[in-house]
Protein backbone atom coordinates (compact mmCIF):
# COMPACT_ATOMS: atom_id res chain seq x y z
CA UNK A 1 0.00 0.00 0.00
CA UNK A 2 1.08 3.29 -0.94
CA UNK A 3 1.27 5.72 2.18
CA UNK A 4 -0.99 8.36 1.09
CA UNK A 5 -3.45 8.95 3.72
CA UNK A 6 -7.04 8.55 2.49
CA UNK A 7 -9.70 7.37 4.81
CA UNK A 8 -11.00 4.02 4.17
CA UNK A 9 -14.73 5.56 4.57
CA UNK A 10 -15.17 9.42 3.63
CA UNK A 11 -18.82 10.51 4.28
CA UNK A 12 -19.52 14.37 3.21
CA UNK A 13 -22.45 16.41 4.19
CA UNK A 14 -24.84 13.15 3.87
CA UNK A 15 -28.57 13.40 4.22
CA UNK A 16 -31.31 10.84 3.40
CA UNK A 17 -34.95 11.13 3.23
CA UNK A 18 -37.36 9.00 2.80
CA UNK A 19 -40.67 9.26 0.82
CA UNK A 20 -39.70 12.64 0.15
CA UNK A 21 -42.31 15.50 0.01
CA UNK A 22 -45.00 13.01 1.11
CA UNK A 23 -46.62 13.32 4.18
CA UNK A 24 -44.94 10.43 5.50
CA UNK A 25 -41.89 11.70 4.87
CA UNK A 26 -38.99 11.28 7.18
CA UNK A 27 -35.60 12.40 8.01
CA UNK A 28 -33.46 9.25 8.65
CA UNK A 29 -29.99 10.98 8.65
CA UNK A 30 -28.75 14.86 8.18
CA UNK A 31 -25.85 16.43 7.27
CA UNK A 32 -23.29 13.52 8.66
CA UNK A 33 -19.64 14.02 8.37
CA UNK A 34 -17.77 10.90 9.64
CA UNK A 35 -14.21 9.86 7.95
CA UNK A 36 -13.18 6.55 9.04
CA UNK A 37 -9.51 5.23 8.96
CA UNK A 38 -8.09 2.27 7.09
CA UNK A 39 -7.65 -0.12 9.76
CA UNK A 40 -9.91 1.11 12.35
CA UNK A 41 -12.78 -0.67 14.64
CA UNK A 42 -15.64 1.92 14.33
CA UNK A 43 -19.07 1.79 16.04
CA UNK A 44 -22.06 3.81 15.52
CA UNK A 45 -24.58 3.71 18.43
CA UNK A 46 -27.72 5.35 19.18
CA UNK A 47 -31.12 4.58 20.25
CA UNK A 48 -33.89 3.22 17.81
CA UNK A 49 -34.72 5.33 14.57
CA UNK A 50 -31.55 6.82 14.84
CA UNK A 51 -30.33 6.14 11.61
CA UNK A 52 -27.41 4.36 12.09
CA UNK A 53 -28.23 1.36 9.82
CA UNK A 54 -29.40 3.68 7.08
CA UNK A 55 -25.97 5.06 7.50
CA UNK A 56 -24.47 1.79 6.95
CA UNK A 57 -26.81 1.42 4.22
CA UNK A 58 -25.55 4.74 2.64
CA UNK A 59 -22.28 3.48 3.17
CA UNK A 60 -23.00 -0.16 1.67
CA UNK A 61 -24.22 1.97 -1.31
CA UNK A 62 -27.76 -0.61 -1.08
CA UNK A 63 -29.66 3.03 -1.04
CA UNK A 64 -28.68 6.48 -2.35
CA UNK A 65 -28.02 9.64 -0.39
CA UNK A 66 -30.29 12.20 -0.77
CA UNK A 67 -27.40 14.31 -0.32
CA UNK A 68 -23.99 14.46 0.15
CA UNK A 69 -21.12 12.44 -1.00
CA UNK A 70 -19.78 8.82 0.49
CA UNK A 71 -16.60 7.40 -0.71
CA UNK A 72 -15.43 4.16 0.46
CA UNK A 73 -11.30 3.38 -0.67
CA UNK A 74 -11.74 6.44 -2.39
CA UNK A 75 -14.45 5.86 -4.48
CA UNK A 76 -17.89 6.49 -4.69
CA UNK A 77 -19.61 4.00 -2.73
CA UNK A 78 -21.68 2.99 -5.93
CA UNK A 79 -18.65 2.16 -7.57
CA UNK A 80 -17.28 0.22 -4.63
CA UNK A 81 -19.98 -1.59 -4.22
CA UNK A 82 -20.13 -2.80 -7.77
CA UNK A 83 -15.97 -3.36 -6.92
CA UNK A 84 -16.92 -5.90 -4.26
CA UNK A 85 -14.93 -3.30 -1.46
CA UNK A 86 -16.88 -4.13 1.56
CA UNK A 87 -18.34 -7.92 3.13
CA UNK A 88 -21.40 -7.21 5.03
CA UNK A 89 -23.20 -9.04 7.96
CA UNK A 90 -26.65 -8.42 9.24
CA UNK A 91 -28.60 -9.26 12.07
CA UNK A 92 -30.29 -12.18 10.75
CA UNK A 93 -27.76 -14.49 9.38
CA UNK A 94 -29.18 -14.41 6.02
CA UNK A 95 -27.75 -18.07 5.57
CA UNK A 96 -29.69 -19.57 2.61
CA UNK A 97 -31.51 -22.82 4.07
CA UNK A 98 -30.86 -25.09 0.82
CA UNK A 99 -26.68 -24.61 1.14
CA UNK A 100 -24.66 -25.90 3.52
CA UNK A 101 -22.37 -24.03 5.31
CA UNK A 102 -19.40 -24.53 3.51
CA UNK A 103 -21.59 -23.68 0.15
CA UNK A 104 -22.48 -20.41 2.36
CA UNK A 105 -19.18 -19.08 2.60
CA UNK A 106 -18.42 -19.59 -1.41
CA UNK A 107 -21.24 -17.97 -2.04
CA UNK A 108 -19.46 -14.87 -3.08
CA UNK A 109 -17.19 -16.42 -4.77
CA UNK A 110 -19.04 -18.65 -6.75
CA UNK A 111 -21.07 -15.13 -8.17
CA UNK A 112 -17.23 -13.76 -8.93
CA UNK A 113 -16.47 -16.75 -10.69
CA UNK A 114 -14.06 -18.29 -9.10
CA UNK A 115 -13.47 -22.27 -9.68
CA UNK A 116 -14.59 -24.74 -7.57
CA UNK A 117 -11.40 -25.99 -5.95
CA UNK A 118 -10.48 -22.29 -4.74
CA UNK A 119 -13.87 -21.59 -3.87
CA UNK A 120 -13.47 -24.42 -1.54
CA UNK A 121 -10.27 -23.49 -0.77
CA UNK A 122 -11.02 -20.08 0.41
CA UNK A 123 -14.08 -20.95 1.95
CA UNK A 124 -12.33 -23.86 3.97
CA UNK A 125 -9.91 -21.41 5.17
CA UNK A 126 -12.42 -19.45 6.07
CA UNK A 127 -14.38 -21.76 8.19
CA UNK A 128 -11.05 -22.20 10.18
CA UNK A 129 -10.90 -18.57 10.46
CA UNK A 130 -14.18 -18.64 12.64
CA UNK A 131 -13.32 -22.25 14.31
CA UNK A 132 -16.25 -24.10 12.28
CA UNK A 133 -13.67 -26.48 10.12
CA UNK A 134 -15.46 -29.30 11.65
CA UNK A 135 -19.15 -27.81 10.50
CA UNK A 136 -18.50 -27.22 6.58
CA UNK A 137 -21.47 -29.69 5.27
CA UNK A 138 -24.09 -28.96 7.80
CA UNK A 139 -26.61 -27.02 7.11
CA UNK A 140 -27.97 -23.61 8.89
CA UNK A 141 -30.94 -25.18 10.71
CA UNK A 142 -28.15 -27.65 11.98
CA UNK A 143 -26.41 -24.70 13.97
CA UNK A 144 -26.70 -22.54 16.73
CA UNK A 145 -27.50 -18.82 16.49
CA UNK A 146 -24.12 -17.98 17.11
CA UNK A 147 -23.09 -20.54 15.07
CA UNK A 148 -24.86 -19.16 12.39
CA UNK A 149 -23.66 -15.78 12.52
CA UNK A 150 -19.98 -16.71 12.68
CA UNK A 151 -20.42 -18.23 8.82
CA UNK A 152 -21.90 -15.15 7.76
CA UNK A 153 -18.93 -13.13 9.11
CA UNK A 154 -16.85 -15.97 6.85
CA UNK A 155 -19.18 -15.47 3.88
CA UNK A 156 -18.63 -11.81 3.96
CA UNK A 157 -14.80 -11.93 4.58
CA UNK A 158 -14.65 -14.55 2.01
CA UNK A 159 -13.71 -12.35 -0.94
CA UNK A 160 -11.05 -10.56 1.32
CA UNK A 161 -12.79 -7.53 1.17
CA UNK A 162 -11.11 -4.44 2.96
CA UNK A 163 -14.15 -2.92 4.68
CA UNK A 164 -16.62 -5.33 6.90
CA UNK A 165 -19.93 -3.43 7.40
CA UNK A 166 -21.87 -5.38 10.58
CA UNK A 167 -25.31 -4.66 11.41
CA UNK A 168 -26.38 -5.80 14.64
CA UNK A 169 -24.80 -8.38 14.13
CA UNK A 170 -25.49 -10.04 17.85
CA UNK A 171 -28.02 -8.51 18.17
CA UNK A 172 -30.33 -11.69 18.32
CA UNK A 173 -27.51 -13.53 20.57
CA UNK A 174 -28.23 -14.24 24.18
CA UNK A 175 -25.75 -12.36 26.46
CA UNK A 176 -22.98 -15.50 26.97
CA UNK A 177 -23.22 -16.01 23.53
CA UNK A 178 -22.83 -12.43 22.48
CA UNK A 179 -19.96 -11.81 24.76
CA UNK A 180 -18.20 -14.74 23.45
CA UNK A 181 -18.77 -13.76 19.83
CA UNK A 182 -17.28 -10.26 20.44
CA UNK A 183 -13.88 -11.70 21.50
CA UNK A 184 -13.98 -13.51 18.33
CA UNK A 185 -14.58 -10.87 16.26
CA UNK A 186 -11.65 -9.13 17.81
CA UNK A 187 -9.24 -11.90 17.29
CA UNK A 188 -10.50 -11.51 13.39
CA UNK A 189 -9.71 -8.39 13.20
CA UNK A 190 -6.45 -8.50 14.84
CA UNK A 191 -5.68 -11.20 12.71
CA UNK A 192 -6.95 -9.84 9.11
CA UNK A 193 -6.56 -5.82 9.71
CA UNK A 194 -9.26 -4.88 8.08
CA UNK A 195 -11.75 -1.41 8.47
CA UNK A 196 -15.08 -2.59 10.64
CA UNK A 197 -18.15 -0.23 11.00
CA UNK A 198 -20.12 -1.70 13.48
CA UNK A 199 -23.69 -0.99 14.50
CA UNK A 200 -25.25 -1.75 17.81
CA UNK A 201 -27.58 -0.30 20.04
CA UNK A 202 -25.76 -1.61 23.27
CA UNK A 203 -23.13 0.63 24.60
CA UNK A 204 -20.91 -2.10 26.27
CA UNK A 205 -20.72 -3.58 23.00
CA UNK A 206 -19.95 -0.81 21.11
CA UNK A 207 -16.58 0.11 23.74
CA UNK A 208 -15.23 -3.40 24.36
CA UNK A 209 -15.17 -3.56 20.53
CA UNK A 210 -14.03 -0.14 19.34
CA UNK A 211 -11.21 2.46 18.89
CA UNK A 212 -13.35 4.55 18.08
CA UNK A 213 -17.38 5.38 19.02
CA UNK A 214 -19.19 7.27 17.49
CA UNK A 215 -22.52 8.36 19.16
CA UNK A 216 -25.86 9.28 17.38
CA UNK A 217 -29.03 10.97 17.82
CA UNK A 218 -32.62 10.53 16.67
CA UNK A 219 -35.09 12.29 14.67
CA UNK A 220 -33.04 13.42 12.52
CA UNK A 221 -30.05 10.94 12.87
CA UNK A 222 -27.29 13.12 13.61
CA UNK A 223 -23.67 12.81 14.49
CA UNK A 224 -23.72 13.55 18.19
CA UNK A 225 -20.59 12.75 20.03
CA UNK A 226 -17.30 11.02 18.60
CA UNK A 227 -15.24 8.92 21.48
CA UNK A 228 -12.16 7.58 20.99
CA UNK A 229 -12.08 4.52 23.41
CA UNK A 230 -8.79 3.91 24.89
CA UNK A 231 -8.55 0.78 27.02
CA UNK A 232 -5.26 -1.01 26.00
CA UNK A 233 -5.73 -4.66 25.05
CA UNK A 234 -9.14 -6.22 25.46
CA UNK A 235 -8.77 -9.48 27.75
CA UNK A 236 -11.76 -11.02 29.86
CA UNK A 237 -10.09 -7.86 32.56
CA UNK A 238 -11.07 -5.78 30.44
CA UNK A 239 -15.18 -6.18 31.11
CA UNK A 240 -14.44 -5.50 34.79
CA UNK A 241 -11.63 -2.45 34.77
CA UNK A 242 -12.52 0.77 35.85
CA UNK A 243 -11.64 2.46 32.86
CA UNK A 244 -14.06 0.15 30.53
CA UNK A 245 -17.08 1.63 32.67
CA UNK A 246 -15.76 5.13 32.56
CA UNK A 247 -15.68 4.81 29.01
CA UNK A 248 -18.91 2.99 29.37
CA UNK A 249 -20.49 6.31 31.61
CA UNK A 250 -18.99 8.43 29.14
CA UNK A 251 -20.89 6.91 25.79
CA UNK A 252 -23.98 6.89 27.84
CA UNK A 253 -24.12 10.55 28.94
CA UNK A 254 -23.42 11.52 25.23
CA UNK A 255 -26.32 9.51 24.41
CA UNK A 256 -28.77 11.10 27.16
CA UNK A 257 -27.56 14.55 26.66
CA UNK A 258 -28.77 14.21 22.65
CA UNK A 259 -31.88 12.36 23.38
CA UNK A 260 -35.13 14.52 23.41
CA UNK A 261 -35.73 13.64 27.35
CA UNK A 262 -38.66 14.64 28.60
CA UNK B 1 -13.40 -36.56 12.70
CA UNK B 2 -14.48 -40.68 12.69
CA UNK B 3 -16.67 -39.61 15.00
CA UNK B 4 -18.52 -37.17 13.18
CA UNK B 5 -18.33 -39.43 10.22
CA UNK B 6 -20.08 -42.13 12.49
CA UNK B 7 -22.37 -39.48 13.98
CA UNK B 8 -23.36 -38.60 10.20
CA UNK B 9 -23.96 -42.49 9.28
CA UNK B 10 -26.06 -43.02 12.14
CA UNK B 11 -28.19 -39.95 11.60
CA UNK B 12 -28.82 -40.65 8.36
CA UNK B 13 -29.71 -43.81 9.20
CA UNK B 14 -32.54 -42.78 11.78
CA UNK B 15 -34.03 -40.92 8.66
CA UNK B 16 -33.69 -43.67 6.79
CA UNK B 17 -35.51 -45.94 8.66
CA UNK B 18 -38.22 -42.85 10.03
CA UNK B 19 -38.51 -42.79 6.34
CA UNK B 20 -39.54 -46.62 5.93
CA UNK B 21 -42.09 -46.38 9.19
CA UNK B 22 -43.79 -43.73 7.96
CA UNK B 23 -44.05 -44.84 4.40
CA UNK B 24 -45.24 -47.97 6.07
CA UNK B 25 -47.64 -46.20 8.50
CA UNK B 26 -49.23 -44.43 5.18
CA UNK B 27 -49.68 -47.78 3.30
CA UNK B 28 -51.69 -49.47 6.11
CA UNK B 29 -53.72 -46.60 6.53
CA UNK B 30 -54.48 -46.35 3.10
CA UNK B 31 -55.40 -50.23 3.07
CA UNK B 32 -57.43 -49.67 6.18
CA UNK B 33 -59.29 -46.42 4.04
CA UNK B 34 -59.68 -49.41 0.65
CA UNK B 35 -61.06 -51.74 3.12
CA UNK B 36 -64.04 -49.09 4.33
CA UNK B 37 -64.37 -47.68 1.09
CA UNK B 38 -65.09 -51.14 -0.05
CA UNK B 39 -67.47 -51.94 2.83
CA UNK B 40 -68.82 -48.72 2.71
CA UNK B 41 -69.82 -49.88 -1.34
CA UNK B 42 -70.96 -52.86 -0.39
CA UNK B 43 -72.76 -52.39 2.51
CA UNK B 44 -75.03 -49.67 0.57
CA UNK B 45 -75.87 -51.99 -1.90
CA UNK B 46 -76.98 -54.83 0.01
CA UNK B 47 -78.96 -52.20 2.61
CA UNK B 48 -80.56 -50.76 -1.02
CA UNK B 49 -81.54 -53.85 -2.40
CA UNK B 50 -82.92 -55.25 1.30
CA UNK B 51 -85.23 -51.97 1.14
CA UNK B 52 -86.07 -52.82 -2.80
CA UNK B 53 -87.01 -56.07 -2.40
CA UNK B 54 -88.94 -55.92 0.57
CA UNK B 55 -90.95 -53.11 -1.46
CA UNK B 56 -90.81 -50.72 1.17
CA UNK B 57 -90.99 -46.89 -0.41
CA UNK B 58 -87.95 -45.29 -0.58
CA UNK B 59 -88.15 -43.24 -3.28
CA UNK B 60 -84.65 -41.83 -2.52
CA UNK B 61 -82.63 -45.36 -3.56
CA UNK B 62 -82.92 -45.07 -7.85
CA UNK B 63 -83.23 -41.12 -7.38
CA UNK B 64 -81.42 -39.27 -5.54
CA UNK B 65 -79.05 -42.27 -4.82
CA UNK B 66 -77.96 -44.73 -7.66
CA UNK B 67 -79.41 -48.24 -8.31
CA UNK B 68 -78.27 -50.91 -6.31
CA UNK B 69 -78.76 -53.63 -9.35
CA UNK B 70 -75.58 -55.06 -10.53
CA UNK B 71 -75.89 -53.20 -13.94
CA UNK B 72 -75.49 -50.03 -11.84
CA UNK B 73 -73.23 -51.08 -8.87
CA UNK B 74 -71.35 -54.12 -9.94
CA UNK B 75 -70.07 -55.74 -6.98
CA UNK B 76 -66.76 -54.99 -5.58
CA UNK B 77 -65.51 -58.99 -5.79
CA UNK B 78 -66.93 -58.34 -9.75
CA UNK B 79 -64.45 -55.55 -10.10
CA UNK B 80 -61.68 -57.12 -8.98
CA UNK B 81 -62.13 -60.45 -10.55
CA UNK B 82 -62.31 -58.27 -14.04
CA UNK B 83 -58.92 -57.08 -13.82
CA UNK B 84 -57.75 -60.86 -14.49
CA UNK B 85 -60.50 -61.32 -17.69
CA UNK B 86 -59.72 -60.69 -20.79
CA UNK B 87 -61.90 -58.09 -22.04
CA UNK B 88 -61.86 -59.22 -26.00
CA UNK B 89 -63.17 -62.59 -26.97
CA UNK B 90 -60.43 -63.37 -29.48
CA UNK B 91 -57.41 -62.48 -26.75
CA UNK B 92 -56.41 -64.38 -23.30
CA UNK B 93 -54.89 -60.86 -22.31
CA UNK B 94 -56.43 -60.07 -19.55
CA UNK B 95 -58.17 -56.27 -18.49
CA UNK B 96 -55.10 -55.21 -16.70
CA UNK B 97 -52.59 -55.97 -19.47
CA UNK B 98 -55.01 -53.39 -21.21
CA UNK B 99 -55.29 -50.93 -18.30
CA UNK B 100 -51.29 -51.22 -18.24
CA UNK B 101 -50.51 -50.52 -21.76
CA UNK B 102 -53.11 -47.75 -22.36
CA UNK B 103 -51.88 -46.15 -18.47
CA UNK B 104 -48.42 -46.08 -19.72
CA UNK B 105 -49.63 -44.59 -22.96
CA UNK B 106 -51.53 -41.56 -21.02
CA UNK B 107 -48.53 -41.36 -18.44
CA UNK B 108 -46.25 -40.83 -21.03
CA UNK B 109 -48.67 -37.95 -22.47
CA UNK B 110 -49.42 -36.61 -18.71
CA UNK B 111 -45.65 -36.28 -18.14
CA UNK B 112 -44.73 -34.23 -21.49
CA UNK B 113 -47.50 -32.58 -20.80
CA UNK B 114 -46.61 -31.78 -16.83
CA UNK B 115 -42.56 -31.16 -17.96
CA UNK B 116 -44.18 -28.77 -20.72
CA UNK B 117 -46.27 -27.12 -18.41
CA UNK B 118 -43.52 -26.84 -15.52
CA UNK B 119 -41.18 -24.89 -18.01
CA UNK B 120 -44.35 -22.78 -19.32
CA UNK B 121 -45.33 -22.09 -15.89
CA UNK B 122 -41.76 -21.14 -14.57
CA UNK B 123 -41.26 -19.10 -17.91
CA UNK B 124 -43.72 -17.15 -17.48
CA UNK B 125 -43.56 -16.68 -13.32
CA UNK B 126 -40.12 -14.94 -14.50
CA UNK B 127 -41.32 -12.93 -17.07
CA UNK B 128 -44.07 -11.50 -14.58
CA UNK B 129 -41.29 -11.19 -11.80
CA UNK B 130 -39.47 -9.14 -14.24
CA UNK B 131 -42.22 -6.60 -15.80
CA UNK B 132 -44.94 -5.69 -13.35
CA UNK B 133 -46.42 -4.56 -17.12
CA UNK B 134 -46.69 -7.70 -18.63
CA UNK B 135 -47.71 -9.22 -15.10
CA UNK B 136 -50.77 -6.79 -15.02
CA UNK B 137 -51.36 -7.47 -18.98
CA UNK B 138 -51.17 -11.37 -19.10
CA UNK B 139 -53.04 -12.37 -15.60
CA UNK B 140 -56.65 -12.16 -16.79
CA UNK B 141 -55.52 -14.00 -20.02
CA UNK B 142 -54.39 -16.66 -17.37
CA UNK B 143 -57.37 -16.70 -15.46
CA UNK B 144 -59.41 -16.76 -18.87
CA UNK B 145 -57.02 -19.32 -20.21
CA UNK B 146 -58.74 -21.81 -17.27
CA UNK B 147 -62.11 -21.23 -17.63
CA UNK B 148 -62.31 -22.64 -21.25
CA UNK B 149 -63.78 -26.08 -21.25
CA UNK B 150 -61.34 -28.37 -21.93
CA UNK B 151 -63.51 -30.66 -23.59
CA UNK B 152 -63.93 -27.24 -26.35
CA UNK B 153 -60.20 -26.68 -26.67
CA UNK B 154 -59.26 -30.66 -27.10
CA UNK B 155 -60.14 -30.74 -30.66
CA UNK B 156 -58.99 -27.80 -32.04
CA UNK B 157 -55.71 -28.13 -30.17
CA UNK B 158 -55.73 -31.96 -31.91
CA UNK B 159 -56.62 -30.66 -35.40
CA UNK B 160 -53.69 -27.95 -35.18
CA UNK B 161 -51.57 -30.57 -34.33
CA UNK B 162 -51.93 -32.80 -37.15
CA UNK B 163 -52.37 -29.38 -40.03
CA UNK B 164 -50.13 -27.07 -38.57
CA UNK B 165 -46.99 -29.04 -36.98
CA UNK B 166 -45.45 -29.99 -40.03
CA UNK B 167 -42.07 -27.89 -39.81
CA UNK B 168 -41.53 -29.26 -36.51
CA UNK B 169 -37.73 -31.80 -36.86
CA UNK B 170 -39.67 -34.62 -35.74
CA UNK B 171 -43.24 -36.25 -36.94
CA UNK B 172 -46.31 -34.96 -35.01
CA UNK B 173 -48.27 -37.89 -33.60
CA UNK B 174 -51.50 -37.34 -32.09
CA UNK B 175 -50.31 -37.90 -28.69
CA UNK B 176 -48.32 -35.37 -29.09
CA UNK B 177 -51.46 -32.92 -29.11
CA UNK B 178 -52.75 -34.68 -25.86
CA UNK B 179 -49.73 -33.34 -24.49
CA UNK B 180 -50.06 -30.03 -24.70
CA UNK B 181 -54.04 -30.21 -23.77
CA UNK B 182 -52.56 -31.38 -20.38
CA UNK B 183 -50.02 -28.69 -20.84
CA UNK B 184 -53.27 -26.29 -20.66
CA UNK B 185 -53.81 -27.72 -17.20
CA UNK B 186 -50.31 -27.74 -15.70
CA UNK B 187 -48.89 -24.55 -16.15
CA UNK B 188 -51.52 -22.52 -14.32
CA UNK B 189 -50.86 -23.65 -10.90
CA UNK B 190 -46.96 -23.65 -11.69
CA UNK B 191 -46.88 -19.90 -13.02
CA UNK B 192 -49.33 -18.86 -10.01
CA UNK B 193 -47.07 -20.56 -7.40
CA UNK B 194 -44.03 -19.91 -8.89
CA UNK B 195 -44.42 -16.05 -9.00
CA UNK B 196 -45.46 -16.15 -5.58
CA UNK B 197 -42.45 -18.29 -4.21
CA UNK B 198 -39.94 -15.96 -6.50
CA UNK B 199 -41.25 -13.36 -4.68
CA UNK B 200 -40.60 -14.61 -0.91
CA UNK B 201 -36.98 -14.65 -1.12
CA UNK B 202 -36.11 -12.71 2.53
CA UNK B 203 -35.09 -9.18 1.68
CA UNK B 204 -32.38 -10.00 3.74
CA UNK B 205 -31.29 -12.13 1.28
CA UNK B 206 -31.79 -9.94 -2.09
CA UNK B 207 -29.94 -7.06 0.11
CA UNK B 208 -27.02 -9.44 0.33
CA UNK B 209 -26.83 -10.19 -2.90
CA UNK B 210 -27.09 -6.41 -3.84
CA UNK B 211 -23.97 -5.92 -1.38
CA UNK B 212 -21.96 -8.66 -3.62
CA UNK B 213 -22.97 -6.65 -6.57
CA UNK B 214 -24.93 -9.91 -8.39
CA UNK B 215 -26.51 -9.76 -11.73
CA UNK B 216 -30.18 -10.00 -11.67
CA UNK B 217 -29.51 -13.50 -13.29
CA UNK B 218 -27.31 -14.62 -10.96
CA UNK B 219 -29.93 -13.54 -8.19
CA UNK B 220 -32.58 -15.53 -9.78
CA UNK B 221 -30.46 -18.46 -10.50
CA UNK B 222 -28.61 -18.30 -6.58
CA UNK B 223 -31.72 -16.82 -4.20
CA UNK B 224 -35.14 -16.38 -6.35
CA UNK B 225 -35.55 -19.42 -7.55
CA UNK B 226 -34.17 -21.73 -4.82
CA UNK B 227 -36.30 -19.71 -2.20
CA UNK B 228 -39.77 -20.87 -4.99
CA UNK B 229 -38.86 -24.15 -4.57
CA UNK B 230 -41.26 -25.35 -1.66
CA UNK B 231 -43.84 -22.94 -3.22
CA UNK B 232 -43.48 -24.61 -6.89
CA UNK B 233 -43.96 -28.12 -5.00
CA UNK B 234 -47.28 -27.25 -4.39
CA UNK B 235 -48.10 -26.36 -7.63
CA UNK B 236 -46.54 -29.83 -8.93
CA UNK B 237 -48.95 -31.78 -7.09
CA UNK B 238 -51.80 -30.13 -8.23
CA UNK B 239 -50.23 -30.02 -11.69
CA UNK B 240 -49.60 -33.76 -12.05
CA UNK B 241 -52.71 -34.96 -10.99
CA UNK B 242 -53.97 -32.19 -13.30
CA UNK B 243 -51.89 -33.51 -15.94
CA UNK B 244 -53.31 -37.04 -16.06
CA UNK B 245 -56.84 -35.80 -15.99
CA UNK B 246 -55.91 -33.36 -18.77
CA UNK B 247 -54.53 -36.38 -21.01
CA UNK B 248 -57.54 -38.44 -20.31
CA UNK B 249 -60.11 -35.85 -21.09
CA UNK B 250 -57.44 -34.95 -23.97
CA UNK B 251 -58.01 -38.45 -25.60
CA UNK B 252 -61.41 -38.42 -25.35
CA UNK B 253 -62.50 -35.33 -27.03
CA UNK B 254 -59.79 -35.49 -29.52
CA UNK B 255 -60.60 -38.79 -30.15
CA UNK B 256 -56.77 -40.28 -29.88
CA UNK B 257 -56.56 -43.72 -29.57
CA UNK B 258 -53.91 -45.73 -27.60
CA UNK B 259 -54.60 -44.55 -23.38
CA UNK B 260 -57.27 -45.00 -20.99
CA UNK B 261 -59.41 -42.53 -21.94
CA UNK B 262 -60.33 -44.55 -25.53
CA UNK B 263 -60.53 -47.46 -23.07
CA UNK B 264 -62.90 -45.44 -20.72
CA UNK B 265 -64.65 -44.58 -23.56
CA UNK B 266 -64.97 -48.26 -25.32
CA UNK B 267 -65.74 -49.98 -22.49
CA UNK B 268 -68.63 -46.61 -21.51
CA UNK B 269 -70.31 -47.77 -24.99
CA UNK B 270 -70.30 -51.36 -24.40
CA UNK B 271 -71.44 -50.75 -20.90
CA UNK B 272 -74.27 -53.20 -20.40
CA UNK B 273 -72.50 -56.54 -21.75
CA UNK B 274 -70.02 -55.72 -18.58
CA UNK B 275 -70.34 -52.60 -16.33
CA UNK B 276 -67.11 -53.98 -13.92
CA UNK B 277 -65.23 -53.34 -16.73
CA UNK B 278 -65.55 -49.63 -16.85
CA UNK B 279 -65.47 -49.49 -13.03
CA UNK B 280 -62.01 -51.23 -13.07
CA UNK B 281 -60.46 -48.89 -16.06
CA UNK B 282 -61.52 -45.76 -13.84
CA UNK B 283 -59.65 -47.59 -11.02
CA UNK B 284 -56.94 -47.85 -13.17
CA UNK B 285 -57.09 -44.29 -14.23
CA UNK B 286 -57.33 -43.19 -10.62
CA UNK B 287 -54.14 -45.41 -9.98
CA UNK B 288 -52.78 -43.42 -12.28
CA UNK B 289 -52.87 -39.95 -10.58
CA UNK B 290 -51.94 -41.24 -7.59
CA UNK B 291 -48.97 -42.66 -9.12
CA UNK B 292 -47.87 -38.78 -10.91
CA UNK B 293 -49.11 -37.84 -6.91
CA UNK B 294 -46.51 -39.54 -5.05
CA UNK B 295 -43.59 -38.93 -7.56
CA UNK B 296 -43.85 -35.51 -7.27
CA UNK B 297 -44.01 -36.27 -3.44
CA UNK B 298 -41.09 -38.55 -3.36
CA UNK B 299 -39.26 -35.90 -5.82
CA UNK B 300 -40.04 -33.26 -2.71
CA UNK B 301 -39.15 -35.07 0.14
CA UNK B 302 -35.78 -35.56 -1.25
CA UNK B 303 -35.46 -32.32 -2.19
CA UNK B 304 -36.18 -30.30 0.86
CA UNK B 305 -35.67 -32.75 3.39
CA UNK B 306 -32.60 -31.31 4.31
CA UNK B 307 -34.21 -27.66 4.52
CA UNK B 308 -36.13 -26.16 7.31
CA UNK B 309 -39.28 -26.01 4.93
CA UNK B 310 -39.18 -30.12 4.35
CA UNK B 311 -41.95 -31.70 5.74
CA UNK B 312 -42.68 -35.57 5.17
CA UNK B 313 -46.34 -34.42 4.62
CA UNK B 314 -47.92 -33.62 1.16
Amino acid sequence: MTATVQPAVQISGVSKIFNLGKPNEVRAVEGINLAISEGSFVSLIGPSGCGKSTLLRLVAALTPASDGEIFVNGKPAEQARLDRDYGMAFQTSGLFGWRTVIQNVELPLHLMGWSKAERRERAAEMLELVKLGDFADYYPRELSGGMQQRVSIARALSFRPSLLLMDEPFGALDEMTREHMQTEVLDIWNKTGKTIVFVTHSIPEAVFLSQRVIVMSARPGRLAADITVDIGDRTFETREAPRFFDTITQVREALRNKEPSA
Amino acid sequence: MTTRDEVARAVSKLERKAAMKWSARRAVIFLIFFVAISFAYSGYKTFGRAIDDSQTKWPVIGRALPRTDDLTMPPMSDIIAEFGKPPQRNSDKPLVAFIVQAASFTFREAGFGFLLGVILGMGIAIVMLRSPWIERGVSPYLVASQTVPLVAIAPIVVIWGSNSMGWLPFEWTRWMSVSIIATFLTFFPVAMNGIRGLLSADPAAMELMRSYASTRRQTLIRLQLPASVPYVFAAFKIAATGAIVGAVVGEISGGVPGGLGRLILDFASRYTTGPPRLYATVAGAAVLGIVAFALVTIAEFVTLSKRKEGSLAP
